[in-house]
């Protein structure tokens, strides 16, 4: 890759990621076994092609990247080894530095309030997750039928367990630059 | 006294961009031994080898060098222009200022002081060099083809029409290869059997072929023009004097259950057998790891468990005490036709390829490959030609063709496309479409492949009037869901997920090489590729050549190749086999070694380092008869010119010609000298 | 300190890494994983101060984050003297091992991160997970089988063997087991006596992380694979991973259709315990919401049931053998009557 062609979104993918987004020749094969394309309009080989053709506004901006499961199926049967799940990993942090990343509210709490409990306490207190999703997603009747039954099955614990470092949790996400 | 002639070539822009090729005459003009310098354009054209005869005649030159590319290329050309102006062709030596020197420098003033040095270092040389003639072997114009598909078949026929005796070895019972198993050939809908029996029959029959079925190629030695070939004929147990191939051995074997080889696995044989009815020779084998006597045998049981086939034979042609027999032939010429084999998708891999665990390793009923396929659309097949799923002998009414199965994915090992199986898919669809009219035909595929005469026409074909359905996208899932197989894929020109509850599922799989190729390349030193394939001289101009002088290859055995080219490869094949037979001898360059018997002391290390059993031991005699002594001889028509002899020699009595030690140390001495 | 190796090719203490959900809505897991450990003399210590890997949320938003996160622990691990961490978790383990390759393989990162962290690492130590160790110790696992006195409630039961996504992908990360087709939870359960059935959506997704962000994609999913196992005859699903197991439990009511009976949802290591005669209690199992006591009970009454018509049978057969050799031994002086011969 040329630095010139750093400049382009395929250089940004290639400089994150070491994948080379023109070795996607668009076979669909990752589409065919993803269990969220049924929910995006962008499947993954789409996001492949948006970045070779350095349509980094509409790649960012998207909702579709944000319903990625992560599950890494793409990635298993891929026969060129480009690695979609890896380079909608990074479209997803370019998204967030570029401050146009279009996440569907809910999800967008969860994130946000699961590294927030992180950074916190050092592990996620359950609990105070969920109360911190109900605030940020505005979904406040959110799982309230099953409270009960975790109450009384001992799963919900009410005093979140803090790590005793938790400057060196504070530190990492500084370090990394993660305010959630 | 020498007087040799220097002409350095611009070679356009190759060399003259680096090197001032003027200076390089102009340093060499003084050079002592040096009669004649100068430059030009392009040395190998016409006026550039016209020039060194004319300079030979006017200034009486003893040796000429020629200061352009590689050896390689033009070495031939010049001491072709060098004896046609009457003086000997190995006074002629090319000082390579190209690949040794432009071409890997920038700096004008270095690259040209390079040149000149290399120029004086091959003048140096010249001066050493000897009037050598070319050597002169006879060629044994008998050829050997290895492999009796359709491209061992058609180089035979060749060579043998050409009035040459042809040696054809197949390792299975009947030649034929692949295409006898095909039901129908792309782009004519030929019957493959058809077309191809008439061939296998002639081959059979021709005088000057010789065939040997159930063999394979033991050993090799030797040269082009010489080459000592040992073929294995595995034991039959039958005598194929006495067989007269009626059949009753088989319908007498007890043993019929064994899934069939040429049936792709899909129906069954008998332990001695026949491979199919049209088999060439019509000659049954007998498969003693199957038999039920030779099991008994090595149970080690006294009693022989059973003999049916021989008490059915009429003739007494079986034979269990039958061994391996090892034939001895000479031939001048080999030509390689071994075929392919089918990328199998199981857990199993060879080292570098991956199994499809996503298509279910091969294990899910139902999921077949082409050749598969090709058994059950053929009219002789286990189906009698009907179309019916192996696991209840149903009609499918929904079969799903997957393009691409291991081709195309490096991931799973195979970067490569195997070229045919566009045209096979095409050809399966309508095949089924013809059969099942109320059945539905989709194939899935990445991009079509149909570069041939009449191809594209042929797969437009499949879809505008065979009703076939194409859908661009490949195939992530397939696994059995109940009494259907689930294929999910995508369709990447709509922009869906595709689900089809199939009935059967037909996988185009890579084209590979034969099993065991690398064994045989090794046999005849010859090179294969990262895959298996064997290794063509050059891509673009001797795709039929290897890199061993005598030994060439036809068909898929080089790469993945449909019949027409095959075909095309194999009479290339035997028109070179024809063209090196068209000679009583063959010239070779005396580039050997050569022992000064007056010094050898007879150690034979020359012998114990010769890779090519080039060198033997000579007894001296004294005028009485009684030998005194020996030394070592060279024999000129095997040795290769690869000088380790010259390496190991302790008395230093053998020298590799055209590489004299007083030549390379005149070469050394001069880089030394002019620094 | 928790059990000492046992001389049979156990391991040396592992270091422990819970995650987050063993300690909250996983309890049953860390439960089960503890008690089989104990069963089995495999050692394991909490690593102590352990932290999020960040499972998905982590590497989702900040990829230099979701290594970090994981690799601390990873240093944790390495300081207190381990060089085998066992993370049940599936995502932890997936991000820890994940961790692992990127720090090995990517430009600069290996030099960064000990920045990052605040302290010295070493990439050392080996990550494993609990179906791995299972795997490896089947052998142990079925002696313990055998040797149990109470009768094995799960021999001959039909487990559908659950992966999920990040037991096995990516191959890279993972790599003790085939992607697509895996056997080693299949190979665990054959080894307590039970039949892992042959199912279509072992690796495929169970929604994971969108658990409670976007839980109609959970039950649709979760749908697909409960259809599934039950159509090939499975009794219960057996899982790895506190996501899994939280979509296919928590959340089946919300997938189930009405009028059929809910399927359990069982962690791998609750099965080991059963097979090894540990009582249900001890394993967690009551706190799943799809109740697991019918099933168990009724396991437990069928293999009590087959265990007595064993006995009876053998005792019927010894009984008849005592009478024979009673009636020879009567009846060697007189001569032989016929069907006498038996």
């Amino acid at each position: 890759m040329t630095s010139e062609s750093r400049r382009t979104l395929a250089g940004e993918i290639f400089a994150a990621t070491g994948v080379n987004a023109a070795t996607c020749y668009q076979c669909g094969k990752c589409s065919a076994g993803c269990p969220m394309a049924s929910e995006s309009a962008l499947r993954p080989h789409a996001v492949m092609r948006l970045v070779m053709q350095d349509r980094r506004e509409q790649a960012l901006t998207d909702e579709s990247i944000w319903l990625c499961l992560t599950c890494e199926t793409c990635s298993a049967r891929c026969p060129n080894d480009c690695d979609p799940a890896r380079v909608i990993d990074a479209v997803r942090e370019l998204s967030i530095e570029a401050g146009s990343a279009d996440m569907p509210r809910t999800i967008s709490a969860f994130h946000k309030a699961f590294l927030e409990q992180i950074r916190s306490n050092g592990r996620l207190h359950e609990f105070g997750m969920v109360m911190d999703y109900k605030l940020r997603s505005g979904e406040l009747m959110k799982d309230v039928t099953s409270a009960p039954g975790m109450l009384t099955r001992g799963k919900l614990s009410f005093r979140a367990e803090r790590i005793e470092a938790l400057d060196e949790i504070r530190r990492i996400f500084e370090k990394c630059g993660v305010t959630p | 006294m020498s007087r040799i002639g220097v002409f350095v070539c611009q070679c356009g822009e190759n060399i003259a961009r680096t090197v001032d090729v003027e200076a390089v005459a102009e340093a060499l003009r003084d050079h002592p031994g040096v009669a004649f310098a100068t430059g030009y354009k392009y040395m190998c054209s016409d006026p550039g080898q016209a020039l060194v005869r004319e300079a030979i005649a006017e200034h009486g030159l003893t040796g000429v060098v020629i200061a352009a590319c590689s050896p390689h290329m033009h070495e031939k050309t010049f001491r072709r222009a060098v004896d046609k102006a009457g003086l000997n062709k190995f006074m002629c030596e090319m000082a390579n200022i190209r690949e040794h020197c432009s071409w890997i420098h920038e700096d004008r003033a270095d690259a040209t002081a390079k040149a000149i040095d290399i120029t004086r270092t091959i003048v140096e040389k010249v001066k050493h060099n000897q009037p050598l003639e070319s050597i002169r072997i006879p060629v044994t114009k008998r050829a050997l083809v290895i492999g009796g598909g359709i491209a061992g078949i058609q180089a035979a026929l060749d060579i043998a029409d050409g009035g040459h005796q042809v040696i054809l070895v197949e390792k299975d019972a009947s030649i034929g290869g692949h295409m006898s198993q095909l039901s129908e050939t792309f782009p004519t809908l030929d019957c493959s059997q058809c077309i191809l029996t008439p061939r296998m029959v002639e081959a059979y029959q021709h005088p000057n072929i010789t065939l040997h079925t159930w063999s394979e190629v033991e050993k090799v030695k030797g040269y082009i023009g010489n080459f000592e070939v040992t073929i294995r004929k595995k034991a039959r147990s039958v005598n194929e004097d006495l067989c007269n191939g009626c059949g009753d051995c088989q319908a007498a074997c007890p043993v019929r259950k064994i899934p069939s080889e040429f049936e792709a696995g899909l129906g069954k044989r008998t332990a001695i057998s026949v491979p199919f009815p049209q088999a060439v020779p019509n000659i049954p084998v007998l498969d003693r790891q199957n038999c039920t006597l030779f099991k008994g045998r090595r149970k080690g049981l006294a009693k022989e468990v059973c003999g049916k086939c021989k008490e059915a034979c009429l003739k007494g042609a079986i034979d269990y005490d039958a061994e391996d027999a090892f034939i001895e032939e000479e031939v001048g010429a080999i030509v390689v036709a071994t075929g392919f084999k089918l990328y199998d998708i199981g857990r199993e891999q060879p080292e570098g390829l991956k199994g499809y665990g996503e298509y279910g390793y091969g294990e899910v009923p139902d999921v077949i490959d082409g050749l598969q396929f090709e058994r059950l659309a053929s009219a002789s097949g286990p189906t009698a030609g009907a179309i019916l799923r192996p696991s209840d002998s149903t009609e499918p009414k929904t079969v799903v063709f997957v393009h691409c199965v291991g081709s195309r994915d490096p991931e799973k090992g195979i970067a490569y496309c195997s070229k045919i199986c566009c045209m096979y898919n095409a050809k399966h669809a309508m095949l089924y479409k013809h059969k099942v009219h109320d059945g539905r035909a989709v194939a899935f595929y990445m991009d079509i492949r149909a570069a041939g005469k009449g191809y594209d026409e042929f797969s437009r074909r499949a879809i505008e009037e065979d009703g076939a359905e194409y859908i661009r996208g490949r195939v992530s899932r397939i696994f059995r869901d109940g009494d259907k197989v689930k294929v999910w894929g995508y369709d990447t020109l709509n922009g869906e997920q595709v689900v089809i509850d199939a009935d059967m599922v037909v996988l185009a799989t890579a084209i590979r090489p034969q099993d065991g190729i690398r064994d045989l390349a090794q046999k005849l030193s010859i090179s294969t590729d990262e895959h298996g394939f064997i290794n063509e001289a050059h891509p673009k101009l001797r795709p039929v050549e290897t890199n061993t002088a005598g030994v060439f290859v036809a068909g898929a055995c080089q790469a993945p190749r449909d019949i027409p080219e095959s075909v095309a490869m194999a009479s290339a094949s035997a028109a070179k086999v024809m063209s090196l037979f068209s000679a009583d001898e063959l010239e070779r360059e005396p580039a050997v070694a050569l022992v000064n018997e007056s010094t050898c002391i007879g150690c034979m290390r020359c012998a114990d380092v010769c890779a090519y059993g080039a060198i033997e031991q000579r007894d001296i005699c004294a005028i009485d008869g009684h030998v005194c002594g020996h030394v070592a001889y060279v024999n000129p028509g095997v040795c290769q010119g690869c000088g380790t002899c010259q390496a190991v020699c302790l008395s230093k009595s053998v020298e590799l010609q055209t590489f004299t030690d007083e030549q390379i140390y005149s070469e050394i001495n001069a880089l030394c000298a002019w620094e | 300190m928790r059990g000492d190796a046992v001389s049979d090719g156990a391991l040396a203490d592992i270091a422990y890494y819970p995650g987050c959900s063993l300690h909250g809505t996983s309890r049953e897991f860390d439960e089960s994983l503890r008690a089989v450990a104990a069963e089995l003399g495999i050692g394991i210590t909490e690593i102590s101060d352990w932290s999020c890997c960040g499972a998905s949320s982590g590497h989702t938003t900040d990829h230099l984050l979701g290594v970090a996160l994981p690799a601390r622990n990873l240093a944790l691990a390495e300081e207190q003297g381990y060089d085998t961490v066992l993370a049940p978790c599936a995502a932890c383990y997936n991000r820890l091992s994940a961790a692992r390759l990127a720090i090995a393989t990517e430009d600069g990162l290996a030099e960064r991160i000990p920045d990052v962290i605040g302290r010295r690492f070493g990439n050392t130590v080996q990550v494993r997970n609990a179906v791995e160790l299972l795997r490896d110790a089947a052998a142990s696992v079925e002696e313990k089988v055998a040797a149990t006195l109470t009768p094995n409630p799960l021999e001959g039961v039909k487990l559908a063997a659950y992966y999920g996504c990040l037991l096995v992908r990516p191959a890279e990360v993972c790599g003790y087991d085939d992607p697509e087709q895996p056997t080693s939870m299949d190979e665990v359960i054959s080894a307590c006596g039970a039949d892992a059935v042959d199912w279509n959506m072992k690796v495929e997704c169970c929604g994971g992380a969108f658990s409670v962000s976007r839980t109609s994609s959970v039950v649709r999913l979760g749908r697909a694979i409960i259809d599934d196992a039950r159509a090939h005859g499975a009794e219960a699903i057996v899982v790895a991973c506190p996501l899994c197991h939280s979509n296919l439990d928590l959340r089946q009511k919300a997938m189930a259709l009405r009028g059929e009976d809910p399927l359990p949802i069982l962690f791998v290591t609750q099965v080991v315990g059963l097979a090894v005669g540990l009582t249900p209690e001890s394993l967690g199992l009551e706190r799943h919401f799809v109740d697991t006591e019918p099933l168990i009970a009724r396991l437990i009454e069928q293999a009590a049931a087959r265990d007595a018509e064993e006995r009876r049978v053998k005792q019927e057969a010894a009984a008849k053998a005592a009478e024979r050799a009673a009636r020879q031994k009567a009846g060697a002086g007189a001569a032989p009557k016929d069907g006498d011969a038996q």
